[in-house]
C-alpha cells in the first residue's frame, strides 16, 4: 500500500491492479475492450484459433470506422481494396464470440474514440484499450485508456487483463486563459512543438491547470487524443463536475441504481495535494497562437504568424538530416511565412476534431462564406449521432453551401489505404493528427491545424489565420 | 514465438528521427487479413518508386550488404505513430530481429517484444557512433547482440551494455506465450473481479444486454 499523497494515474492504476508481476509491472484489469474492423477481426480470429474462450464478451464491443467508405449510400463494398474481407472477418468473429458491433447502418456507428465517450461506454475511472493508438482520447473524461497491438488485443480477449509496466508520471499544467481563436488542438500542437514528438516518451500525463478546467469535455478529448503524438503512453484529465454532467443520460452510462455511487467515486479521482511526479511542465496558455504544422512530424508545428524554420542552424546531424528530409517532402521554403501557402484540399474530420463542437466551430466561420475555387473540401462527422445532431442544427447546409462535401461517419481520409483519395490535390490542410509522409495519400503534404484554421484556409485557398474570419 | 538469445549479422543504418509506422508499413500495403507476406512491403514508400516494385537504389535496404540486414540502427522515436502490428511483422519477415535506437514509440515497442523482435535503447551518442561506423566503408557493418548478457558489440568490436526489463527479457529469451502466463493467474483475476464488482458494480453492466434493450426502444 502506498501511503501519503498519490496522483490520479496511481489511483486509477491501484483500482485495476490484479497482481504485482515484479519488475515494476502489474497485471491490470481491463474494463472495456473496443474493437474495429481493421484489427478486431484478426484479434477475434487469433483467439478462436487458439481454442481459448473469450473471457468476458460483455466487456467487449465493436464498431466499423477505419475501412468502410464515408460516401453517402455506402455499402459493404469499399473503395479500400480488400475491405469486404476485413469487414466479414470482423462481423463473423464478433458474432461467434457474442460481441456486439455498431455496424454500418447502426445509429450509433462512428469512429471508436468518438462514440466510446459519446455513448457512455468509456467512463471516468475505467481502463479501456483498443487496437488503435489514439485510444488515449478517452483520457479527456478521466479514463485510463491506451492503444495496443493485435497480440495484446488477443491477450485482453482471453484474460480481460494486460501486463503493464508502470509508466513515468508527468504533469502538464496549462495555466492562464486561451486567446480567442485558439483551441485544444493548438494547445497540444504547441506542447509537442516545444518539447518534441518524444517529449512525453512512455509517460502517463495528467493535463491540469486553469486552461484545462476551462475546456469542455470534448476539447479535453482533442487534447488527450494527441498525447500519443507526444510519445506518451496516455494522457488523462481528472473528472470534474463538467465530466459528470457530460456522462449523464448517455446510453451506456451507469444505470439508475448505480449512478450516484459512480459519480461519487469519479469525484475522488484527482491527484492529492502534494502528489509527486517524475516530470512537471508548465505552459502559459495565453502565449499560444493558432498552430499549423510545416513538416512531417507533429513537433514541426508553429504559430500561424511564423516563418518556416531554417535547418541550417541545427547542430545534431541526425536532427538536421531529419528536418531537411521533412522540408524536401513538404516542399516548403525556409524563411517564408506559413500563412499564405496555397492549399488544394481541406479536411475536417478524424477522432481528433470531428465532434459536434468542432463542426459548430468550423460552421461558424463557414456561414455566409464560400471556399476558394479549386479547393476540394470534405467534412466527415466523427459518428452517426454527431452527423444527425449536426443535421438537426442545420450545420450540414452551412458546410454544403460553402462548398464542402458532407459525408457519412468514419475515419475516411485521415489515412490513405489505397482507396478514397483527395484526387490530384497535393497540399491539404487537415484537422487530423498525423502529418506523416504519405499519410493522407501518396505524396500528399498534410498541414495539421484546428477545425477553425482549416475552415479559414479553405475559404482563403491558402493557409490562413482563423481570426481574420470572424463569425458572421 | 521464436526465442531471442543472441544474433550476429549485418546492421543497416537508418539515421532519421521519428520514423513512423506509416513509413515502416504504409496503410495501403495492408490490404489483406493475412499475417504473412509483409517482408517485401517493409518501408515500401522509401524502398520502391511510387506505385511500383522498382527498387530505389538510394535506400539503404536496397544496397548490399544491407539488403540482408538482421539488425537496424535508427535514431530517436523509432516506430512512433499507429498501433499497427504489421510494422513489426514487416521488419521480422524482412529478417530484422533487433532494432537499436535512442527511443521507441511505446505501442510499437510493446508489439516488438511480443513478436520476438528485440528493441534496444542506447544513448544518442552511442547510436550516432554506431551509425557512423555502419556508414564507414572501412569496416564490415556487423553487430552482435547478446540478450542473455545484455551487451552488443559494434562494428569496431567495442562492447556496449544495454538495459531491458526483466520480464520482457525472460519473455524474449524463452519465446514465452504471455497469455499462458496470465491464465496461470486466473484465480487472482476472478478474485479481483469479485471484489471489484462489489466496489464498482456499474462497470459490470452487461453491454450486449443494454444494447438489446436499446434496440427494443428504437
Ligand atoms: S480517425 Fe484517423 S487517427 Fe482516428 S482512429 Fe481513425 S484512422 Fe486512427
Amino acid at each position: 500500500m502506498q501511503s501519503g499523497p498519490i496522483s490520479l494515474v496511481e489511483k486509477l492504476w491501484n483500482a485495476h491492479k490484479v497482481a504485482d508481476l515484479g519488475d515494476d509491472t502489474a497485471l491490470l484489469h481491463i474494463d472495456r475492450l473496443f474493437l474495429h474492423e481493421r484489427s478486431g477481426g484478426r484479434m477475434l480470429q487469433g483467439v478462436a484459433s487458439s481454442g481459448r474462450p473469450v473471457y468476458d464478451p460483455s466487456m467487449v464491443i465493436g464498431t466499423v470506422d477505419h475501412i468502410i467508405d464515408t460516401d453517402p449510400g455506402r455499402t459493404d463494398r469499399t473503395k479500400f481494396p480488400g475491405g469486404p474481407e476485413f469487414i466479414k472477418q470482423f462481423r463473423d468473429g464478433a458474432a461467434a464470440a457474442g460481441v456486439g458491433v455498431f455496424d454500418i447502418d447502426h445509429p450509433y456507428q462512428g469512429i471508436v474514440h468518438v462514440i466510446a465517450p459519446e455513448l457512455g461506454i468509456a467512463q471516468p475511472g475505467m481502463t479501456l484499450v483498443c487496437g488503435d493508438s489514439h485510444t488515449c482520447t478517452m483520457g479527456g473524461i478521466g479514463a485510463l485508456a491506451w492503444g495496443i497491438g493485435i497480440t495484446q488485443g488477443e491477450h485482453v480477449l482471453s484474460t480481460q487483463c494486460l501486463a503493464v509496466k508502470k509508466p513515468r508520471l508527468m504533469r502538464v499544467a496549462f495555466e492562464g486563459t486561451l486567446l480567442p481563436g485558439v483551441t485544444a488542438k493548438d494547445m497540444i500542437l504547441y506542447l509537442i512543438s516545444q518539447y518534441g514528438a518524444r517529449g512525453g516518451e512512455g509517460a502517463a500525463i495528467e493535463f491540469c491547470g486553469s486552461a484545462i478546467r476551462d475546456l469542455s469535455c470534448e476539447a479535453r478529448m482533442t487534447l488527450c487524443n494527441m498525447a500519443v503524438e507526444f510519445g506518451a503512453w496516455t494522457g488523462v484529465v481528472a473528472p470534474d463536475e463538467k465530466t459528470i454532467a457530460f456522462m449523464r443520460d448517455r446510453p451506456f452510462s451507469p444505470q439508475q441504481d448505480y449512478n450516484q455511487a459512480a459519480e461519487a467515486w469519479w469525484l475522488t479521482l484527482h491527484s492529492d495535494e502534494g502528489a509527486v511526479f517524475d516530470h512537471d511542465i508548465r505552459i502559459d496558455a495565453s502565449a499560444i497562437a493558432p498552430q499549423v504544422t510545416w513538416g512531417t512530424s507533429s513537433e514541426q508545428s508553429m504559430g500561424i504568424g511564423g516563418t518556416i524554420p531554417d535547418p541550417g542552424g541545427i547542430i545534431d546531424p541526425v536532427a538536421k538530416a531529419s528536418a531537411e528530409k521533412a522540408l524536401r517532402y513538404t516542399g516548403v521554403v525556409p524563411g517564408e511565412p506559413i500563412a499564405g501557402l496555397p492549399i488544394e484540399a481541406a479536411f475536417i474530420g478524424s477522432c481528433t476534431n470531428s465532434r459536434i463542437e468542432d463542426l459548430r466551430a468550423a460552421a461558424g466561420i463557414l456561414r455566409g462564406r464560400h471556399i476558394a475555387k479549386g479547393v476540394k473540401a470534405i467534412c466527415v462527422p466523427g459518428s452517426t449521432p454527431v452527423k444527425r445532431q449536426a443535421e438537426a442544427e442545420g450545420l450540414d447546409r452551412i458546410f454544403v453551401e460553402s462548398g464542402f462535401e458532407w459525408r457519412e461517419a468514419g475515419c475516411s481520409l485521415c489515412f490513405y489505404a489505397g482507396g478514397d483519395s483527395f484526387g490530384d490535390a497535393r497540399r491539404v490542410i487537415s484537422s487530423t493528427n498525423r502529418n506523416f509522409e504519405n499519410r493522407q495519400g501518396v505524396g500528399v503534404r498534410s498541414h495539421l491545424a484546428s477545425p477553425l484554421t482549416v475552415a479559414a484556409s479553405a475559404i482563403a485557398g491558402h493557409i490562413a489565420d482563423p481570426r481574420d474570419y470572424p463569425v458572421q | 514465438m521464436e526465442p531471442f538469445v543472441r544474433i550476429k549479422g549485418v546492421a543497416a543504418p537508418l539515421p532519421i528521427d521519428n520514423v513512423d509506422t506509416d513509413a515502416i508499413i504504409p496503410s495501403r500495403e495492408t490490404q489483406s487479413v493475412a499475417r504473412t507476406g509483409y517482408g517485401e512491403k517493409l518501408f515500401a514508400n522509401w524502398r520502391y518508386a511510387p506505385g511500383t516494385r522498382d527498387r530505389n537504389a538510394d535506400f539503404v535496404l536496397n544496397q548490399a550488404p544491407f539488403d540482408s540486414a538482421c539488425i537496424l540502427v535508427a535514431a530517436r522515436n523509432f516506430g512512433c505513430g499507429s498501433s499497427r502490428e504489421a510494422a513489426v511483422w514487416a521488419l521480422s519477415q524482412f529478417g530484422i530481429r533487433c532494432v537499436i535506437a535512442e527511443s521507441f514509440g511505446t505501442i510499437f515497442r510493446n508489439n516488438c517484444v511480443r513478436n520476438g523482435l528485440l528493441p534496444i535503447i542506447m544513448p544518442l551518442a552511442t547510436v550516432e557512433l554506431l551509425l557512423d561506423q555502419l556508414q564507414d566503408q572501412a569496416q564490415d557493418p556487423i553487430i552482435s547482440v547478446d540478450l542473455d548478457a545484455q551487451t552488443i558489440h559494434g562494428p569496431d568490436g567495442a562492447e556496449y551494455p544495454f538495459q531491458i526489463g526483466a520480464l520482457e527479457r525472460e519473455m524474449l529469451l524463452n519465446g514465452a506465450d504471455e497469455i499462458d502466463l496470465t491464465l496461470q493467474k486466473r484465480h487472482l483475476i476472478e478474485a479481483f473481479r469479485q471484489q471489484d464488482r462489489a466496489r464498482r458494480p456499474w462497470v459490470y453492466q452487461d453491454m450486449p444486454e443494454l444494447a438489446r434493450t436499446m434496440e427494443k426502444v428504437r
